[in-house]
């Protein structure tokens, strides 16, 4: 396999970026990452992985959808769309990976969102195995593979090198690009460090979360269950949980005027909020344990039940470790689980 | 050159407006081209926006077989409802559409004696079904339209009723309104209640579109009657922001009210949570 020597990753990181723009995950203080732009002097994170998610890179958390510009009774709309730049997202972790092909679902079934679209045809997903998960971390119970992550091309690192393999084309393409800084090497320890981080991975506290009391068929069931109100007490509907998650995305679309014209544009919005769902002639979810088990409801049962049992989880464990009031998803599939 | 994509809107000018009652008004829309911005089936709906106030989902209550116009009746409610209600003609707004899916005219109403039934501006949705029957009325049995208010003057497109529907063969018409008033001589009740009074024969296919309080009592009277709830359609609204099934908005159960909706049949609704 080919392979790179962990001390030139600087090298292929400026090479990568003198063809196209590319994003890292980079400490912002010791140990605390998130994705930044690629700049000389800039180092791999050694943390698991970012605090917030890799959705961004495709759905940003604002992005400018059309331009309108009013004049006496006219309108003029104005389409500011552009083709997007390519670029290289390196380091993406299995969890992230698989939390695309979840948003492709909602994004790429028709009709296709344009936006989302462009972003995903110009970048490239260069996803990183995992080698000291978390104990936050439940990946497999939704069937991913830490250490076989999805994307268009993989790397794996053996603490001295870092090994890369195509998934597809665009992978192919990545790799063939950057092919003069690397060489073939033996990947026995390679071999060594995935074993070990499988045991890892089978050790992991929440890696025997059961999924079978949840999926499309058993709607009704969950929905009326009578764990809802103890679960959602302690929710202050902050939205921190859908904000840091890979796969929330539901949003809003506001009008913002500039004096010059009007920008309408669409950001992240959470069903946890209060007015989510408020009409002018009333709320159809007026309660926190309503709007609380909306959110849970969406991702075990509701997107299952559309999208061939695949769950709209991916057991990053984010929420697990940003809800100020420590409520999370894991706290709920074992509340509501048929014993 | 990237797509088309749905959220990016299309032109539309008001040509017309009318005063319905005191809260709803009937717009008239068309492209700036002369003649409709698209084509649509009876039920679905339009992303209507004033840029700058805001964008909302409003049933498209003209029938498809107008080839000239769209038409809207649009209730002041909320920001941009009056915002709308201040307009003049000549005025452009943004329009994007159609969406959600529609009423089944032409499989499982055709052929059938058809019961419309609705409340205030719950007409509006109805209204385009009633004409398209009314311009195909070969293709549909006898048709009873009972349609209730909370006054005489809050009834929606009264001089349409009155001037045509009313002259239909084989149109029965039945008015009711909340309270007496002078100058009615009418029926006086609520809708559920004239709908038991009248006792329609249960072979009709019901179409019900109303506030959900009414909704809810008429469907019951119904069954009272011996309807079942797989004769009885009705068309909701939830809040939207793409509509088509992308923001989370309008998701009950497994279904999203702007694509999968608005028109669900009964017992279609009996396998969602009591959401909406």
């Amino acid at each position: 396999m080919l392979k790179i020597s962990v001390n030139k990753l600087d090298e292929l990181f400026a090479l990568i970026a003198s063809k196209q723009t590319l994003y890292i995950p980079a400490d912002r203080e010791a140990g605390v990452a998130e994705y930044k732009k690629w700049e000389q002097g800039m180092k791999l994170s050694n943390a698991l992985n970012t605090v917030r998610s890799a959705k961004d890179f495709f759905f940003p958390q604002t992005e400018n959808l059309v331009d309108f510009k009013m004049e006496g009774k006219n309108i003029e709309v104005i389409d500011i769309r552009q083709e997007s730049e390519d670029f290289v997202v390196f380091g993406v972790r299995a969890c992230d990976a698989r939390s695309f092909t979840i948003l492709d679902k909602v994004f790429l079934v028709e009709p296709v969102d344009s936006y989302y679209k462009n972003r995903r045809d110009h970048g490239t997903v260069v996803t990183m195995a995992c080698t000291r998960p978390a104990e936050t971390c439940f990946c497999g119970v939704f069937g991913i593979d830490a250490t076989e992550p999805e994307g268009d091309a993989v790397c794996y690192n053996d603490g001295e090198n870092i090994f890369f393999k195509a998934h597809n084309e665009k992978g192919q393409k990545f790799i063939d690009s950057v092919s003069s800084l690397l060489e073939e090497g033996d990947t026995s320890k390679l071999d060594e460090v995935q074993a070990k981080t499988r045991d890892i991975l089978k050790k992991l506290p929440l890696a025997n979360l059961s999924t079978d009391s949840f999926g499309g068929d058993k709607l009704m069931e969950n929905f009326n269950s009578d764990k809802w109100g103890e679960l959602s007490e302690s929710c202050i509907g902050c939205g921190t949980c859908t904000f840091v998650c890979p796969t929330c995305q539901c949003y809003d679309i506001r009008d913002f005027d500039t004096g010059h014209g009007i920008k309408r544009f669409r950001c992240w919005d959470s069903c946890m909020y209060s007015e989510f769902t408020r009409m002018a002639h009333g709320n159809n979810r007026n309660s926190q344990l309503e709007r609380f088990r909306q959110r849970f409801m969406h991702k075990l049962v509701y997107f299952p039940s559309n999208n061939n049992g695949e769950f709209g989880c991916v057991g990053c464990g984010r929420c697990l470790s940003k809800c100020p009031v420590s409520m999370n998803i894991v706290k709920v599939m074992k509340a509501l689980e048929v014993k | 050159m990237m797509n088309n994509d749905t959220l990016i809107p299309k032109i539309g000018v008001v040509t017309d407006i009318r005063i319905d009652t005191p809260d709803v008004k009937t717009f008239r829309v068309v492209s700036p081209q002369g003649g409709k911005v698209f084509e649509h089936m009876p039920g679905q709906c339009a992303m209507l926006s004033v840029p700058g106030v805001g964008e909302g989902m409003f049933s498209i209550t003209s029938s498809p077989t107008n080839t000239e116009f769209m038409e809207f009746s649009i209730k002041k409610c909320g920001c941009l409802t009056n915002w709308l209600h201040s307009m003049e003609v000549g005025q452009q707004i943004t329009i994007r559409g159609p969406y959600g899916n529609h009423f089944p005219v032409e499989t499982e109403l055709k052929g059938k004696n058809l019961l419309f039934i609705a409340g205030g501006i719950g007409l509006a949705p109805l209204r385009s079904v009633i004409n398209y029957v009314r311009d195909k009325r070969e293709n549909y049995g006898d048709v009873q339209i009972v349609y209730g208010s909370r006054s005489m003057d809050d009834l929606v497109d009264y001089k349409e009723i009155i001037e045509e529907w009313t002259n239909d063969k084989g149109i029965e018409v039945n008015l009711t309104i909340d309270r007496e008033q002078d100058g009615w001589n009418g029926h006086v009740g609520f809708v559920p209640n004239y709908v038991k009074e009248l006792a329609p024969s249960t072979d009709k296919t019901v179409l019900v579109c109303g506030p959900p309080i009414m909704i809810k009592f008429t469907l019951a009277g119904l069954k009272e009657i011996g309807f079942t709830e797989t004769q009885v359609y009705t068309t909701m609204e939830l809040r939207m922001k793409c509509a088509v099934g992308k923001c989370g908005r309008c998701n009950i159960g497994d279904k999203y009210v702007c694509k999968d909706g608005p028109v669900f049949r009964f017992d279609q609704l009996d396998e969602l949570p009591d959401e909406y």
